[in-house]
């Protein structure tokens, strides 16, 4: 049945007075989440990519400040106003439908997700994130611009320890991650056995670390600080203290770091196997 | 005592049988030779698989029988089977005796402890079944809160505390998946569309003795040196595990067989023996609910007894199907495991939206606005439930190609979504509400359904994926909206529909503390969770930065006074049920849905005569509507037992 | 009504005990922590590693023992350190080699001059393939590989503890405690038999290859 009737003159104009109110809190609220909480929402600006989540993040929150706002007002007079008065239960006005206002709420949300998924999409093969910080396999799409001069390092996960090779370097592995500062950076994750998740949480770089599998995502540090690596995959009994701290250097302190590593494990770099994007490592088990 | 066509009983103490003696009962085909028999199918099946394993030299050098463990658990799940009297009928059969539609009937409380056809029973053995195993895996989420106060030093054993993990997803998703279809599904389809009977009331009680003997194989899991996988039994990590994990794979394969199994039942049941009237547009909002999970059940679980194989036989025979450097991929558990996770988590979504959107006309008195929009929201949410299953792996290396896309049907799945929201309001616009405690736990679903859903936006975003992937965020996510979502409304339906059930009322105070305590302290224990996500917490750990120190114990102790109001609905229960026992009457709260024009506790016979069905049970605001259907068909006969 | 009370007290009691044993058998069981003995301000950590502990629970694992003060051998992995201190670790070990995952943990770090003795030979770098286990604390950047036996000694060992006399190499190497806290130690090398890498069974079960250090 449709609803069309005018509300009678002794009834309140309930719908004037939802989007009244659902009006003025957004104005106070949206401005506080852009410039109040908007600089503490997570991950921060330590890399291009914390960056670029950083501002998408802040989108999302201010879009969805509204929303939730609309329906928590609605709600909120709904269950103030529209009470039943006294013990005795009385029926409701018979209204089951209106086409008007489905067809309007289906529009508008079909042209908010649309939307939405449409600033996702050309945010993330942008080249300024470069993927965004997420780890986009061993074919990698979004690149950044000048990903011929990137630094590459590889990531090597195992239970329970992560550690680091630079393959222009001489292939030496490392304990600890340094990493040099405002220059383009070519992570390749992989693990020796089972998945992991190399988290840079500061840097704003996740990717799993499959067995057999080269994972390759982009970062371009812009601070230099240190960052905690986590892992984000549950790995086994260690999973939650696989953490390491890692650092982003000035260009001339990785040079010289990197250089101390070098000699530091000049002995051992001998017995690595050659670089490699993936490693199968064997025999499969130990035989008994 | 058998009626002839035309003479109806008089009343339903007619029907009473006389009861075997207890001894009788004790002997027949019940619980405890279930037990017996799952005993010694498992003697069996170990012996065996000693046998076999001792020929291979990986499962000797191993210390740990998998071989053993599976075919000790698959042979368990027979002999319980057996014990149980399920293949009574099947063999009786074969030896040439003749096709019956039920058992005997009887009457009495063995009929609980044994397996039943009477719908109604399986959907109370269902419910004490579904409330046992939340509250374990409740208990051990209180030991996980406890674990998390403090930032470094463990009380748990490292080891034992991922078994504790996987024993809290694991229980909570198997328990839960069947939380709306088990107790109130099975109860009240049949009642909703005016039928006597499921479809197929003897798969009906094996879904349900295969749910109980999960439960309890997957408890066993501790007995077998635990497993550290979580609920997700990633590969190539389970392949590796200890014994515990052949306890997931049994336990968790026999709830795709039941979940399976209840969605084919729901949807022939609904298909076939509605009354007549009931056409498709006049079936109640909560029957499309369950049949849209039904078909996602249907779809969805054989995908996940195919991965679990995978993995025992990754575990046994040395297989690599998730290894690569056998030539096998972790990818392949990761999608095989997705396209049935994701369709599950929405095999638990969509009976919550059909309880509440059913919940919310009879308490607001008015018709629920949008019928037909709601059901293609529902339809929709069902089929882009398929399509959606890889933004769990967003960042684990797919072809970058994909990305896009999958953000793209993710995102799309949040505007069905929306339309359930959409038609809440509607319904309550000029409404006249009444605060009664099934009422509050469905405004409270909506409330936490909006933010469980909005932070699902947050995930869909592959860029804002990246901050969030794999860390408390998503924990928080999937907990309002499971939790929030889906536990509230079941509240809301145990609260309703319990009276109808057991003809006792649940008391309304207890009732109102246990809301606004859980409603409270639910919101109090996952929001802080959404920060210490963002602030870099991983999932699955124990030790975590000091500075999440002071929110983890703000938030350990607001789980604890959250698992103290489910001790407010224990007792609820107890004393509703078993001391006060106050009668409820036919129709407590006045409503105009069909169940409630049967008397309380519903007779064996659900109908005394076949409804003819006028409308859809919405009439409100119409003085002269009518009534929902009109008991005018022939007194059709009950047969023996009290049953057709 | 009295009946129907006592059997919801009789449930929960029954329900109330479930849960206590299953907190107290299952969930906080652990090794119990083996203080190291301390002389002088240094403490010595006298450990071994055995290919096969013979007994219960898991007689085909590798594992961990370590050595209490009194000289008696406990199998545990949880040890007991002071805070700040030096530590001098003697292991005798008594398994055969099964080679390291990552060559890189071939080669000592953290300890006090970055070597270690194998049989009274300092080394800074094992071979890789000849590794049968390592002793390495993620947390401080401590890792020692820890050469095999031949595969074809004479004399093996079979059951812990395992006795001088069987064939063993011996490994020392000392190391400086940080402040008070715990900190997981575990072994590197894929040795747990038959499982699939090697790091099944033992290797992600406290109490055989991977533990605590309890620094207070």
């Amino acid at each position: 049945m449709e609803a069309t009737r005018i509300p009678e003159p002794s009834e309140p104009r309930h719908a004037i007075r939802i989007v009244g109110i659902w009006a003025g809190l957004t104005v106070i609220c949206v401005p506080l989440v852009i410039f109040v909480l908007g600089p503490h929402i997570p991950p921060g600006h330590a890399s291009q990519q914390s960056s670029d989540q950083h501002q998408i993040n802040v989108v999302l929150t201010t879009l969805a400040t509204p929303i939730v706002l609309m329906v928590w007002v609605y709600f909120g007079y709904a269950i103030t106003v529209f009470r039943q008065a006294g013990e005795t239960i009385v029926d409701g006005p018979p209204i089951d439908g209106n086409a008007r206002i489905q067809l309007t709420w289906l529009s508008v949300t079909s042209a908010i997700v649309l939307g939405l998924a449409v600033y996702g999409t050309i945010d993330l093969f942008s080249a300024s994130a470069a993927g965004a910080g997420g780890g986009q396999g061993p074919n990698p799409l979004a690149k950044p611009a000048n990903v011929g001069s990137a630094l590459e390092v590889q990531v090597i996960g195992q239970q329970w320890l992560w550690t680091f090779r630079y393959p222009g370097y001489g292939g030496v592995e490392t304990a600890t991650l340094a990493l040099p500062v405002n220059r383009e950076i070519a992570i390749h994750v992989t693990s020796l056995d089972v998945a992991h998740s190399f988290w840079a949480y500061e840097l704003g770089v996740k990717a799993d670390a499959i067995p057999g599998s080269d994972n390759v995502v982009y970062v371009k540090p812009e601070q230099i600080r240190s960052f905690q690596v986590r892992c984000a995959e549950l790995c086994g009994l260690w999973h939650g203290h696989m953490n390491t701290t890692g650092r982003v250097l000035s260009q001339p302190d990785f040079g010289s770091w990197i250089a101390q590593q070098e000699q530091q494990y000049a002995a051992v770099t001998k017995q690595l196997p050659p670089y490699s994007h993936v490693y199968y490592p064997s025999p499969l088990r130990r035989a008994p | 005592m058998s009626t002839s066509a035309g003479v109806p009983p008089a009343t339903p103490q007619d029907l009473e049988l006389e009861q075997p003696s207890t001894g009788r009962q004790l002997l027949g085909f019940n619980i405890l030779w279930g037990i017996v028999g799952g005993a010694a199918g498992y003697a069996l099946g170990h012996w065996l698989g000693t046998r076999i394993g001792n020929h291979i030299h990986a499962q000797m050098a191993t210390d740990q029988d998998d071989i053993a463990n599976l075919l000790g658990l698959l042979l368990a799940t027979v002999g319980w089977l057996i014990g149980l009297g399920f293949f009574n009928y099947p063999v009786g059969r074969m030896l040439g005796r003749p096709a019956t539609l039920r058992e005997r009937e009887e009457h009495g409380p063995w009929r609980y402890f044994r397996l039943c056809t009477d719908h109604k029973v399986v959907a109370i053995q269902y419910f004490v079944a579904v409330l046992f195993f939340f509250f374990v895996g409740g208990l051990n989420a209180m030991f996980i809160r406890g674990e998390l106060t403090s930032s470094n030093a463990t009380f748990i054993q490292p080891g034992n505390y991922l078994t504790l993990v996987g024993l809290h997803g694991t229980m909570m998703l198997m328990m839960m998946s069947a939380g709306v279809l088990g107790p109130l599904g099975n109860y009240l389809v049949p009642l909703m569309i005016g039928a006597r009977r499921m479809a197929f009331p003897r798969v009906e009680a094996l879904t349900l003795w295969l749910t109980v003997l999960a439960g309890f194989i997957l408890l066993s899991a501790i007995l077998m040196g635990g497993f550290a996988t979580g609920w997700t039994g990633y590969a190539p990590l389970a392949d590796q595990a200890r014994g515990g994990m052949d306890a997931y794979i049994v336990s968790f394969a026999l709830i795709g067989i039941s979940l399976a199994l209840v969605g084919l039942n729901i949807i022939a049941t609904v298909m076939t023996l509605r009354a007549p009237g009931m056409v498709w547009n006049r079936l109640p909002i909560f029957v499309w609910g369950l049949v849209t999970t039904s078909i996602l059940a249907v779809l969805a679980a054989p995908v996940l007894l195919a991965a679990l194989f995978m993995t025992a036989l990754d575990r046994t025979v040395d297989t690599s199907f998730f290894v690569s450097s056998g030539g096998g991929s972790p990818f392949l558990w990761d999608n095989l495991f997705w396209f049935f996770g994701h369709p599950e988590v929405y095999i638990l979504a969509l009976p919550g939206f059909g309880i509440v959107l059913e919940i919310l006309p009879v308490f607001a008195r008015k018709p629920l606005w949008g019928y037909r929009v709601a059901v293609s929201g529902m339809f929709g949410v069902a089929l882009l439930s398929f399509m959606v299953w890889q933004h769990h792996l967003f960042v684990s290396g797919i072809n970058a190609n994909l990305r896009p896309f999958y953000m793209f049907t993710t995102e799309l799945i949040s505007i069905p979504t929306g339309i359930i929201f959409l038609i809440a309001m509607g319904t309550l616009w000029r409404a006249r509400i009444r605060y009664t405690v099934p009422m509050l736990f469905s405004l409270a679903f909506f409330f936490n359904f909006l933010i469980g859903g909005v932070s699902g936006v947050y995930l869909s975003d592959v860029p804002s994926d990246v901050t969030t992937h794999g860390s408390f965020f998503v924990m928080a996510h999937f907990h309002y909206t499971i939790m929030g979502g889906l536990v509230f409304a079941l509240m809301a339906g145990i609260y309703y529909w319990l009276p109808k059930m057991t003809g006792f009322k649940l008391n309304e105070t207890l009732g109102k503390v246990h809301f606004w305590m859980m409603f409270v302290f639910f919101n109090l224990t996952f929001f802080p969770l959404f920060i210490v996500g963002l602030r870099g917490m991983p999932r699955r750990v124990t030790a975590y930065d000091p500075s999440l120190h002071g929110l983890n114990v703000f938030v350990s102790i607001s789980a604890f006074c959250l698992g103290a109001s489910m001790l407010v609905l224990l007792a609820n229960l107890v004393w509703s049920l078993i001391l006060k026992r106050e009668q409820a009457g036919a129709n407590p709260w006045h409503s105009k849905s069909l169940e409630w024009q049967l008397p309380s506790p519903v007779p064996v016979y659900n109908f005394e005569r076949i409804p003819v069905i006028n409308a859809a049970p919405y009439g409100y605001g119409l003085p002269d509507a009518p009534p929902v259907a009109d008991f005018v068909g022939p007194r059709v006969p009950v047969g023996e037992g009290g049953t057709t | 009504m009295t009946r129907r009370l006592a059997g919801i007290a009789i449930a929960l009691a029954v329900l109330i005990g479930l849960v206590i044993l299953y907190s107290s058998e299952f969930l906080t069981n652990a090794p119990a922590a083996v203080p190291a003995s301390v002389q002088g301000g240094t403490a010595h950590l006298t450990l071994q590693t055995v290919p096969t502990y013979g007994h219960a629970p898991e007689p085909d694992w590798v594992s961990y023992l370590v050595q209490d003060p009194s000289g008696h051998w406990h199998h545990s992995t949880i040890f007991k350190l002071p805070a700040h201190s030096l530590v001098t670790v003697t292991l005798y070990q008594y398994d055969t080699s099964s080679g390291l995952r990552n060559p890189f943990l071939a080669q000592v770090r953290g300890t006090v001059d970055g070597t270690a003795t194998l049989n009274g030979k300092p080394f800074s770098t094992a071979s890789s393939d000849e590794a049968s286990h390592t002793f390495t604390v993620p947390d401080l950047g401590l890792s020692v590989p820890l050469s095999g036996i031949s595969s074809s000694a004479k004399n093996p060992c079979s059951a812990a503890p395992c006795p001088l006399s069987n064939d063993h190499n011996t490994i020392t190497f000392s190391f400086r405690t940080p402040g008070p806290g715990t900190y997981r130690w575990q072994c590197f090398v894929p040795c747990a038999a038959a499982f699939i890498f090697g790091n099944g069974g033992p290797m992600q079960t406290i109490g055989w290859m991977s533990g605590e250090l309890v620094v207070s």
